[in-house]
This record gives structure tokens, C-alpha cells and sequence, in this order.
């Protein structure tokens, strides 16, 4: 009988109205306005490539050992250097990331010894051309210029 | 009969139909296949009579590319099997190598690893949830699941900086240290968790539309369970309490205290309540291992370079669908002879023609949904 009650009275329907309901208070409101307000993301965050420079002598941290490039399952890095005659060590000319191919699994940012590939916190990685996705030194040293949307 | 250009779509290799029979096509498009399944229906007015699954439309030869990665570099491509679980892909893996390697695990490093592929199972069970009750009809919970799946993804985008394909964890324990709130955020999401878990029993256990689209749908007896070869919730849900984190520890489960939900009806109701009965487990055992968790290194004694010693590892874990298996053969070089994996979804997916005979079209989405299928796991 009370089990007869409560099908007229359509009670479970109701606590499931309820709950949709009680969730619609603006405090709880979690939608993001992107890219008007952009999240936040992780310190650890693996987003876009970045070779980094020394910050005084703003010269390049690579010492073109390689490994990244060894490190990589995709082997999509490519290090170019040539030998330095006085110094006799190996000097960067050109390091080439294709983005189009990058998982972002960190295991070249894990393999560099010295700390000059990192991958940050810049997650906009959207270009007009695949070519466009193949990053150079310049590139990788200045990293993705942020951009203003307006609409 | 006479030859067509195409091949006529065939159930049981029958292409001839009765006169009210009907052959459909369901998927790949379909949006309630959870991807990318094909099933070719035989049809007779609205029951079911047969059912034929086209699999291989996300195929991308994972367990080839194994063979031309060295042992590390395979491990992020793991992830992009079951990416909803991507974490415990990444243990199975990592396990099987460390079992040719045999090497020590440390103990930090074993109890993060069960707090993130808890983690990682509550949020598996979570877009579970959601897109079931979507399919079904019920359109609340989908956004209340992903919101409650983004704490999970936020814990761990802080701990390795990615949220979905993570690559977690490294062969020989960890790559990060955990991060400072780490434990502070697992307590706060099982909180958390333990009063939304609530909320969705609110929304559907009692509805009745929700009952009566799922008691007595897609019935897999125990009998039928062993016999395919079907482990996870499927399995418990016929009343077998069968999880490996019981039956052959791993990890360090041998020390957490938890239980194995069952129910007796395996049908797609009580699947629904095994696997919300499995969140609260999994909060259970993440309270646990954060209160447990011992300092010490991150990872054990392994070289830069792996190269096991020839030899073959099976190693099987209890992922969020089911038994995950990897089996790994080494011929001493740096890259494995060969890997394959034991999916639970592929192996779950057979049974679903046992589960739709006899029931009605609309069934068969909701069947699809409660064997709780990734299809990038299915195809590899």
C-alpha cells in the first residue's frame, strides 16, 4: 500500500528533480568562459616545447648531447650542432620539434641532463599549416606568442 | 542468390531473411557505441534475433609499434589503449617489465601508484556512469560525473602535468614525487565522492524509468561469464567475487582492507550498483594508502638502458573493466620481442551477443553501455 502511495506520488521522480535542481545554484556553477578566462594549469604541466636559455648570458642551455632526440618514441626531434675549434665542444646550430607528432609524454624533457628542454605550461598549440607545426630553434627559444581573441 | 557488388551484411553467416525479418546496421557513427563499434543486427520486428560485432575501425597496431620501441618508450603508448583508465594501463605495463627485470619496488612507490589507479578507476566508473545514463535517456547525471571526473584529472594533471593519456608511471616505480596537497586533495576527493555518490543514487537508483530500463536487461549468468572468458563487474554482478586485487595481490593490496561488491541478478541494474558500490571501495582504499604512505625513494635499482634478460613476464591486474593482462617476451635486446595485451573490454564485448538475443532494440544500447567498453582498447 505504501509502496502504491508512492508511485502516485511520483516521489522518485521528484528526488531526481530535486537533485538536477539543488545543482543549479549559481555558487555551483563550474563552466569555464574559454577563452575569455583561461584555467589555470599545472606547475607540472606538459604542454608546448621550450628550449631554455641561460638567464644572464641568455645564451642557449643545449649542449647537443642528443638525447632527447634518443629518448623520443616518435623521433621527431632532430639536434644539429657543429665542433667548436677552440672549445672543442659541440655548439647548436639548429633543433627541430615537430609538434604534429609530440604526445607529450615528457621523456625527452626527463632524458636532458642540463635542464634546456622543458615542456610548459602553454597548451595553444593550434596553427594554420602542418608546416607551421615543425618548430625551430628561434621558435622553441621563444615559445607560442600568447594571443588576444576577440569576437 | 545472386552476386552484389557489396558484401550483404550476414548474422551467423545467414544472409537469407524470413519476410518480417530485418537486417540494421548500428554504428560505427552511432553515438550510444561509445565509439567507433559496428553491430549488424538481425532483427524481427523490434527483438533481436542476432547480432554481429565489425571491430578494427580504431586499429593502430599497438602491439606491433611495441616491437620497434625500446622498453621505456612504449610505456606512453599503453595510455592511448584504455584512456579512460590510462594509469592502470600504465601499471600493467610497467609491472610485466619490472617482473622480467625483477627488480624491487619501493614501497612509496607502490602505495602512490594504488592511490592514483584507484583514482583512476573511480573516474573510469564515473564517465561510465555519465554516458550510460545518456544512452538510457537519463541526461543529469553525464554533467554531474564529469564535474566530480575533473577533481580526479586535476590531481592528476598536478602530479605528472597531463590529465587523460598521463604516462604515470615509469618501469622501476615513479618519475615525480608527489606534489605538496597531494594527500590533502585524494582525502578531498573521497569526501567529496562518498556525498556525490549519494546524489547519483537520488537521481537513478530509485527512478523508475532508470529500473525498469535495466532489471532483467542483458541477463549473463555466471555460467555464460566463465565460459566467455568476462571478468570485472560483469562478473561480480553474476555473483562470483572475483577481483585480483584479492585473489593474487599486487602491489601492495594484500594490506588494504576492502570488500568485493557482488550481486546475484547479472543483469544491467545490478552491474550499475556493483560498480557505484566500487567507487565507495576505491575511497575506502585511498584513505587508507594516504594514510599510509611511507617516505623512502621513488624508484628502484634500474638502469638507464633496459635490456632484460631473454625470458617471457605475464602479468594481470584488475583494471576498472575488467582482468588486464600483459605479456611481454624479451630476446635480451632493448626492445621487446614481442607484447601482447589481454584487453577486458575485447574479451567483454564477445559476450555481447549472448547478453542482446531476445531483447529489444532499445536494450541493445543500454547493453552496449553496461559492458562499459573503451574502443581504442577493443581495436589497439
Amino acid at each position: 500500500m505504501a509502496n502504491l502511495i508512492k508511485t502516485f506520488l511520483l516521489t522518485d521522480l521528484l528526488k531526481g528533480l530535486w537533485t538536477t535542481f539543488k545543482n543549479q545554484k549559481p555558487s555551483k556553477v563550474v563552466t569555464e568562459q574559454y577563452p575569455l578566462t583561461r584555467p589555470p594549469v599545472a606547475e607540472r604541466y606538459r604542454g608546448a616545447p621550450r628550449l631554455n636559455n641561460h638567464p644572464e648570458t641568455s645564451e642557449t642551455l643545449c649542449i647537443s648531447c642528443n638525447l632527447c632526440a634518443l629518448a623520443c618514441p616518435e623521433q621527431l626531434i632532430v639536434v644539429t650542432s657543429e665542433r667548436n675549434k677552440v672549445t672543442k665542444r659541440k655548439d647548436l646550430t639548429n633543433f627541430t620539434y615537430d609538434l604534429s607528432r609530440c604526445m607529450f609524454c615528457g621523456l625527452c624533457e626527463d632524458a636532458c641532463p642540463v635542464d634546456a628542454l622543458e615542456l610548459t605550461q602553454d597548451f595553444e598549440l593550434a596553427t594554420y599549416t602542418r608546416e607551421g607545426q615543425i618548430w625551430d630553434r628561434q621558435m622553441l627559444e621563444e615559445g607560442p606568442l600568447p594571443q588576444q581573441y576577440t569576437h | 542468390m545472386a552476386a552484389t557488388t557489396l558484401e550483404p551484411a550476414s548474422v551467423d553467416g545467414d544472409t537469407f531473411l524470413d519476410s518480417n525479418e530485418l537486417v540494421l546496421n548500428m554504428g560505427p557513427q552511432h553515438p550510444s557505441t561509445h565509439g567507433v563499434l559496428r553491430v549488424i543486427l538481425k532483427l524481427d520486428g523490434e527483438t533481436v534475433l542476432g547480432t554481429d560485432c565489425v571491430i578494427g575501425y580504431l586499429h593502430r597496431g599497438v602491439e606491433k609499434i611495441a616491437e620497434d620501441r625500446t622498453y621505456q618508450q612504449f610505456a606512453p603508448y599503453v595510455d592511448r589503449m584504455d584512456y579512460v583508465a590510462a594509469v592502470s594501463n600504465g601499471l600493467g605495463y610497467c609491472m610485466a617489465v619490472e617482473k622480467l627485470l625483477d627488480v624491487e619496488i619501493p614501497e612509496r612507490a607502490q602505495c602512490v601508484r594504488v592511490i592514483l589507479t584507484e583514482l583512476n578507476r573511480v573516474a573510469s566508473h564515473l564517465l561510465w556512469l555519465g554516458t550510460h545514463a545518456l544512452d538510457i535517456g537519463a541526461i543529469t547525471p553525464v554533467f554531474l560525473c564529469f564535474r566530480e571526473r575533473e577533481e580526479v584529472l586535476k590531481i592528476f594533471e598536478k602530479y605528472c602535468g597531463a590529465r587523460l593519456t598521463t604516462h604515470a608511471f615509469r618501469i622501476g616505480g615513479l618519475q615525480y614525487e608527489t606534489y605538496d596537497t597531494f594527500e590533502k586533495d585524494c582525502v578531498a576527493f573521497c569526501d567529496l565522492m562518498e556525498e556525490k555518490v549519494k546524489e547519483y543514487h537520488d537521481l537513478l537508483t530509485g527512478n523508475r524509468i532508470w529500473v525498469k530500463r535495466t532489471t532483467g536487461v542483458g541477463i549473463l549468468t555466471a555460467e555464460d561469464c566463465k565460459a566467455y572468458g568476462v571478468t570485472g563487474p560483469l562478473l561480480r554482478a553474476a555473483g562470483v567475487a572475483w577481483d585480483l586485487r584479492k585473489a593474487q595481490p599486487y602491489c601492495g593490496y594484500e594490506k588494504y582492507d576492502f570488500e568485493i561488491p557482488t550481486r546475484e541478478g547479472a543483469d544491467t541494474f545490478d552491474r550499475y550498483i556493483v560498480r557505484m558500490r566500487e567507487m565507495e571501495q576505491s575511497c575506502r582504499i585511498i584513505r587508507q594508502a594516504v594514510d599510509a604512505l611511507p617516505s623512502g625513494p621513488i624508484k628502484g635499482k634500474v638502469a638507464k638502458v633496459i635490456k632484460p634478460p631473454p625470458g617471457e613476464a605475464y602479468v594481470s591486474i584488475e583494471a576498472p573493466k575488467g582482468e588486464l593482462g600483459y605479456y611481454v617476451v624479451s630476446d635480451g635486446s632493448l626492445k621487446p620481442y614481442r607484447v601482447r595485451v589481454r584487453p577486458p573490454s575485447f574479451v567483454n564485448l564477445a559476450a555481447l551477443d549472448k547478453m542482446c538475443r531476445g531483447s529489444l532494440v532499445a536494450d541493445v544500447v543500454a547493453i552496449i553501455g553496461t559492458i562499459d567498453i573503451v574502443l581504442g582498447e577493443v581495436d589497439r
